[in-house]
């Protein structure tokens, strides 16, 4: 909310400076966000100023030598210039001619000396203003200079100059009443503080509102505005009658009149308040109901009491409130005809429906140019149905935003006597000397119990009960001390306050809030510690992501939202009725991300993809949930998963050794044999696969204790060509995290350092092209037992040498005792022995 | 003056002699050449030695002496010499090795983990030191645990606070805070005091731009037991924001709302970007919110099985990206996700 610092000094004495009231207020829960200058001198910087920012402080500063109050005393045509005129002008040292293009001027021109000359803003020469001819806020200074062969040094202000708003239609028309000579600055210099109005703090969202909390936060008095009915007006009585169809939806409705009013605009200080606060001025009828709703957070209505009239066929009219019917109908004073759904909430009289309650008026009944006669609406609306209506109409207004957070209903008879008041001093008229009052919903205005033991096991601070009262009394609270309890009575303004244990709370925020969160000690917990638990899913996750850094792997993070044919890339065409079922958003913000993601896979090819061009080698991986819908649930499996991608060159190249072999499967499969080292897997087994994103002879699933952890390898090419990918192979894999997480051991035995040194040898063995090294592996490690402590495959070899079908595999064994150094006699039994159960087992023969 | 005499002034020009030669011996093989011319089997001074027996008897020890230290001293001479003209000519042969230490190393792959998972982790290492155990929870929520349960109704008010995705499955949600982890950890731990950290992602119906995403992670904590205070929440997050910003960083808490909190409270902190004195990162307020917080709201205690009467407890929540974000000056935080290379290596 925008928060003019000279309205808001009308209700309440400050002796703060701008700084110091926007701290004050930040530390009560009314964050000021920003304050804009509309004239006063910025405080930081000025001499002395503090170095460090406590709140963010911009806008025009108003030279008070340069900018000041001037009178028109005759306004002139320019010789030669049909769109110009001439000023006459009295800055108050002298009388000088000012030259002007404002519209509004045109009216007074040629008609000599004015009977009441025009007050307006003058900026003399140098003064530094906003450019009125450039979009924005440009910054200008007023330089000496000739048009159309009149000399101009000086100006008279449009808003827009003065940094008050985007108007430059015209001149600022000041009130006759401004003080010739007076620098502007004194005499409507401003700051409007841009106020965040929690939603528990909607009682704050008007002028009073804000001042009401300052006096409670400064120890000051509340000026509320005075509200008084002439008691010597006609009576409304067989004017108008009321009927609330249902008080939860309107707990109170309040009618008041005006007679014989004029349309014209209203003052130019209400006017300048209202942009100010971030409201357009109509005209003196509708600018106070605008104006008494930012002064004391009520809404008002005007309606045109002859339409009413007319409608009821010449009788007093009946103001009917109730939910709107189902397929009724309303044209908005916007000029939109609105379908109403059965929340909404109307005001009616007996011919139908009038304004949509709270949010807006109909265009038949509204304020025109004619209206002379005003029926005033102030009311309360059930908050929900507001807010209900408010969204389904696409509807925002200052009202609606007030009535969707709750309006207290004593505000509604006190709000409209005020905007009778200052629509009678705008624009004329006789107020009637009553209202038309129906309450059938009294508020609650609650009474809630804290003590002195709550304050100190919720805030950690000693207070005796008095203090308690005094904290909550300066918020107008109606306390009563019992013992080491004080029971506080709401104050009929907020809503916010229950009872028992949510009061009690309600009241321990408030107490804290006035007391200052400043001045709470900050503490560490002296309670009980909870048992630890054990996290061992979560710590081998950490475990996962640290190691596959450490094997040289990049870490990224998806998007889980994802579309279903972002992931039918990764399978063959399946038909329709086999399709995986979806997390599916109701409201996605793109076809893109309608869907919560099933395959991590899918995923990290995704961003793979994305920046397969932008390096020579690429190795990613990713850790996280997948969703899986379970029948009959209505929450998915989130089931964890590890997927990994690599595509391009092997190693990273340097000035000296450009490497370009190119990364495939033993490349990923070394680095899920890393990561299963350093998770202490054991026994892992690879097996071929039939996952139809993979080249079925060039991948596979590793498997431990007969469940399969994942499946990795190079892509199908078919898959691979619906991708984007430059390199000839890209190799991934996915595993599940779970089945890993499981599989990896939290306790393992190591070997003892060995004393004795190791017999090393080479052995190459020829087998069929058929035989898998693994069994190879397996035969040796049998034959040699114990005493065989390392199996390396480190060549393979194929040609004529060895006979076609045939390969070569050449292993280095180590043989090692722990209690002794090995004879050449055992090293050579060992080596008889691998030979024997390879060649029974693999057909292998030793190569000479 | 006989010829003994001048033996003894013969050997005294034989050293200088011979350590002036050696004075201007530049390599190894002068070192050879020099030590043969003198100390060579025909070197003058050796043959000072044979000619011992011609000398008096009475001189005869002197002149041996004498020739005896002059060999020493050119042997002495020699070795230093030698020693010398070795270390200059490695020193020679290592100037023609001299690299071009400029030029690039040869780099092993360097991996790295995501830089949100790396602000998130280290925030959730702070808080394991405070004692706060990790604890997960769906993601894909009710919209009784994700709301009704946390004191947010239908249609209340503070639902504006949270725009949220739907699922086509009624009454679930994509969680848009980690907050309904507060009341499956309550249901689960209840009566036991809880004191644990709420990782994760949650989402957001909103369009993204540079500082909206649509999914982010938050951290959560939750601390429940019989002496939990306002002063304790400020404590935790002050001794939080000590270690992840360092000793002197000035924090405050100011009053906000929650409706799972009450009374609830916002903790800035001073802008490390321009130490306060105005900047765009800070939107020239000098402060950078950091964190929400506050009390459990006594409904959401109870609905977590813990007496509001006899319990009480905080909650507050972190955004890990956010903190990245300030930190590391991120301009888009659409960055973090969209996972290009030349963002993700800069961490």
């Amino acid at each position: 909310m925008k928060v003019p610092l000279s309205w808001l000094k009308e209700y309440v004495d400050i002796d703060l400076s701008l700084i110091e009231l926007a701290d004050v207020l930040t530390m009560a829960g009314l964050e000021v966000e920003d304050v804009l200058l509309v004239g006063l001198p910025n405080p930081y910087e000025q001499a002395g100023a503090p170095q460090r920012r406590e709140v963010s402080i911009h806008g025009l500063s108003w030279d008070p030598e340069k900018i000041v109050v001037a009178q028109i005393d005759e306004v002139m045509p320019h010789p030669n210039a049909d769109r110009l005129v001439l000023c006459r002008l009295n800055d108050g040292v002298s009388e000088l001619v000012v030259l002007t293009g404002a519209p509004n001027l045109f009216e007074y021109k040629g008609s000599g000396p004015l009977a009441r000359p025009l007050k307006v803003a003058y900026a003399r020469e140098g003064a530094r203003l906003y450019d009125g001819h450039q979009p924005g806020q440009m910054l200008t200074t007023l330089k000496r200079t000739k048009i159309r062969g009149v000399d101009s040094f000086s100006m008279v202000c449009s808003e827009k100059e003065l940094g008050i708003s985007e108007e430059h239609e015209g001149i600022i028309i000041l009130d006759d009443d401004a003080p010739t000579g007076r620098p502007l600055v004194e005499y409507m210099g401003d700051a409007v503080l841009e106020v965040n109005i929690l939603p528990n703090m909607s009682r704050n969202a008007s002028m009073t509102g804000i001042a009401r909390e300052l006096a409670a936060l400064t120890q000051k008095a509340l000026r509320k505005p005075q509200v008084n009915l002439p008691a010597n007006g006609p009576s409304i009585a067989g004017k108008v009658s009321i009927q609330i169809t249902d008080p939860q939806l309107n707990a109170r409705f309040v009618l008041g009149m005006l007679e014989g009013a004029e349309q014209r605009p209203s003052p130019y200080r209400a006017q300048l308040r209202l942009r100010l606060a971030g409201m357009r001025p109509i005209n003196a009828v509708v600018d106070a109901t605008n104006y008494v709703m930012l002064e004391i957070g009520q809404p008002l209505h005007a309606f045109d009491y002859d339409v009413l009239v007319k409608r009821a066929g010449g009788k007093a009219p009946t103001i009917i409130t109730r939910a709107a019917h189902p397929g009724e109908k309303l044209t908005t004073l916007d000029g939109v005809e609105r379908s109403l759904d059965d929340f909404t909430v109307l005001v009616c009289d007996t011919a139908g429906a009038l304004s949509l309650a709270g949010v807006m008026g109909g265009q038949e009944s509204e304020i025109t140019p004619g209206t002379r006669n005003i029926l005033l609406e102030g009311a309360t609306w059930n908050f929900v149905n507001t807010r209900r209506t408010n969204s389904s109409q696409k509807l925002s207004s200052e009202a609606g935003y007030r009535f969707s957070r709750g309006v207290h209903p004593a505000l509604s008879s006190e709000g409209v006597k005020l905007c009778l008041q200052r629509m009678a001093e705008w624009s004329g008229g006789v107020i009637y000397s009553d209202l038309v009052d129906e309450y059938p919903l009294p508020a609650a205005d609650p009474e809630a119990e804290i003590s002195t033991g709550d304050v100190k096991r919720l805030l950690g601070i000693e207070l005796t009960a008095a203090e308690i009262a005094a904290l909550l009394s300066r918020l107008e609270f109606a306390c009563r001390v019992e013992g080491n309890s004080v029971f506080a009575k709401t104050p009929p303004h907020r809503q916010d306050i229950g009872t028992g244990v949510i009061g009690r709370a309600d009241l321990a925020e408030e107490v804290a809030r006035i007391y200052g969160y400043d001045r709470i000690p900050a503490t560490y917990m002296a309670e009980e510690l909870p048992e630890a638990r054990v996290r061992r899913p979560i710590q081998v996750e950490k475990l996962v992501r640290q190691s596959l850094a450490r094997l040289g792997l990049q870490e990224v993070i998806n998007y889980r939202l994802t579309a279903p044919e972002r992931e039918a890339r990764l399978a063959a065409a399946q038909p329709e009725a086999s399709l995986p079922t979806y997390i599916t958003l109701k409201n996605p913000l793109s076809p893109e991300r309608s869907v919560m993601r099933r395959s991590l896979l899918a995923a990290i090819l995704d961003t793979l993809e994305k920046n397969a061009r932008l390096r020579d080698r690429l190795a990613l991986f990713e850790v996280g949930p997948v969703f899986l819908p379970v029948e009959g649930q209505a929450l998915p499996d989130e089931a964890p998963r590890l997927a990994m991608a690599m595509t391009g060159q092997r190693g990273t190249p340097a000035w000296d050794s450009p490497d370009s072999a190119q990364l495939d499967f033993y490349d990923l499969k070394g680095v899920i044999e890393g990561l299963l080292e350093s998770l202490h897997v054991g026994n892992a087994q690879y097996s071929h696969t039939d996952n139809p994103a993979f080249h079925p002879g060039k991948s596979a699933q590793v498997t431990v204790n007969g469940s399969v952890l994942g499946v990795f390898g190079e892509l199908h090419p078919q898959v691979k060509a619906r991708y984007d990918f430059l390199a000839p192979a890209v190799v991934a894999a996915e595993f599940d995290l779970a089945a890993l997480i499981d599989a990896s051991a939290s306790r393992y035995e190591i070997q003892p350092v060995p004393v004795f040194p190791p017999v090393l040898e080479d052995l190459a063995l020829i087998v069929d092209e058929s035989v898998l090294a693994a069994d190879v592996e397996a035969a040796i490690r049998q034959g040699g037992g114990k005493l065989l402590t390392g199996v390396r495959l480190f060549d393979i070899f194929r040609g004529e040498q060895i006979g076609a079908g045939k390969k070569s595999l050449a292993y280095a064994l180590s043989y090692q005792a722990s209690d002794h150094t090995l004879s050449p006699g055992e090293a050579n039994q060992i080596r008889q022995r691998i030979l024997r159960r390879v060649e029974q087992l693999v057909g292998a023969q030793l190569r000479s | 003056m006989g010829e003994d005499e001048n033996i003894l002034e013969e050997l005294d020009d034989i050293q200088k002699d011979g350590l002036e030669t050696l004075a201007s011996v530049q390599d190894e093989a002068g070192v050879q050449a020099w030590r043969t011319a003198h100390l060579g089997r025909s070197a003058p001074v050796m043959l000072a030695f044979t000619r011992l027996g011609q000398i008096s008897k009475e001189m005869r020890p002197a002149v041996g002496q004498k020739a005896n230290q002059v060999k020493l001293a050119l042997e002495a001479a020699l070795e230093a010499r030698a020693e010398e003209v070795k270390i200059a000519s490695l020193r020679q042969k290592l100037d023609t090795e001299r690299l071009d230490i400029t030029l690039p190393g040869r780099r092993p792959t360097l991996g790295r983990l995501h830089p949100a998972a790396q602000a998130l982790s280290e925030i959730i290492h702070i808080f394991e030191e405070m004692g706060f155990q990790e604890y997960r929870s769906p993601e894909v929520e009710t919209d009784e645990l994700n709301f009704e349960l946390l004191n947010i109704p239908a249609y209340h008010p503070a639902r504006d606070m949270w725009d949220t995705f739907h699922t086509t499955v009624p009454g679930t949600i994509l969680r848009t805070h980690t907050s309904p982890g507060q009341i499956r950890a309550m249901r689960e731990m209840c009566p036991k005091p809880i004191r644990v950290i709420l990782p994760g992602m949650v989402y957001r119906y909103e369009q993204t731009n540079a500082s909206h995403e649509m999914q982010f992670n938050q951290v959560e904590l939750l601390a429940v037991g019989k002496n939990i205070t306002l002063g304790d929440l400020k404590g935790t997050i002050e001794g939080f924001a000590r270690r992840m910003f360092g000793e002197s960083v000035r924090v405050r808490m100011r009053p906000s709302y929650f409706p799972f909190t009450e009374p609830s409270a916002d903790i800035v902190m001073e802008c490390f970007v321009c130490g306060s004195k105005g900047c765009p990162v800070c939107k020239y307020s000098g402060w950078l919110e950091i964190a929400g917080c506050g009390m459990l709201h006594p409904v959401v205690l109870r609905n977590g099985g813990y007496d509001p009467a006899v319990y009480s407890g905080f909650a507050a929540g972190l955004g890990p990206e956010r903190i990245a974000l300030l930190k590391y000056q991120v301009d888009d935080i659409r960055n973090f996700w969209q996972n290009d290379i030349r963002f993700l290596e800069q961490f």
